[in-house]
């Protein structure tokens, strides 16, 4: 059984040009490693959308994917204001991002479906004021 | 078709670091959520979005190429970018339902 492999990365908060680094880092090495181009996918996109929910929301975090050879998971964790209603985040098309945020093209109230749609295990602890910890695991 | 014989109906190279890419599908959309979860792998993306983020959108959802229609503009630094990651991106200069019909009799 070989040992699991773990990537951490510092989501910069400020940089929102430069969001996405993370993911597509996370996209190389999933390459390297010989994984499906369809889980590579959903890896990434998923953390993609987490990354640039934290570059709009929480001012930044901290992302950690671990590989094993059963799954993929992807923890994500930020300082931020928290999420007030997980539920209506979860709605499709229900967002709380700016206009100018919109004018990029995001914002559209897609991110944490998006995230559900691509991963086999999600789960979302969130408390206002505090921070948001987001798990996403996608099966190999 | 590979992404690489657009250039003979209209459709002007921007950057084309990886011409051999087959197009299988379409996609039009602005909205990048939207694009990453409803676009299918090998999609020609048309899109009037040009900033920075469509580079990464384009890698990480892996489209074949992205089109942008009605002409729209993109800066130096985009290019660069999408040069750097493998991404092609063309300009056509009419709408996005002119460049999916020419498209459709294509495919």
């Amino acid at each position: 059984m070989s040992e699991e492999l773990k990537f951490h990365f510092v989501v910069d908060g400020d940089d929102f040009t430069s969001a996405g680094k993370a993911s597509v880092q996370v996209k190389k090495n999933l390459r390297q490693l010989g994984l499906s181009p369809e889980t590579i996918r959903r890896v990434s996109i998923a953390m993609y959308e987490g990354e640039i929910n934290m570059v709009i929301h929480a001012g930044g975090g901290v992302a950690d994917v671990t590989v094993t050879e059963e799954y993929i998971e992807i923890l994500l964790s930020d300082k931020g204001p928290g999420i007030k209603d997980i539920e209506q985040a979860m709605q499709e098309g229900f967002s709380t991002a700016s206009d100018n945020i919109r004018s990029l093209g995001f914002g559209a109230g897609m991110g944490l479906p998006n995230m559900k749609r691509y991963t086999d295990y999600m789960d979302i602890k969130s408390t206002v004021g505090v921070g948001t910890d987001i798990t996403m695991r996608v099966n190999i | 078709m590979t992404v690489e014989a657009l250039t003979e109906y209209g459709f002007e190279p921007l950057c084309v670091p990886d011409p051999d890419r087959e197009i299988t599908g379409v996609y039009i959309g602005d909205l990048l959520s939207w694009v990453m979860g409803r676009a299918k792998s090998g999609d020609a993306w048309l899109t009037i979005m040009s900033n920075i983020n469509i580079v990464a959108v384009a890698s990480l959802a892996d489209t074949s190429c992205i089109i942008l229609a009605e002409g729209v503009t993109i800066e130096s630094d985009v290019i660069k970018t999408a040069d750097a990651k493998d991404i092609n991106i063309f300009s056509f200069s009419g709408s996005c339902y002119d460049a999916a019909v020419l498209l459709s009799g294509l495919l």
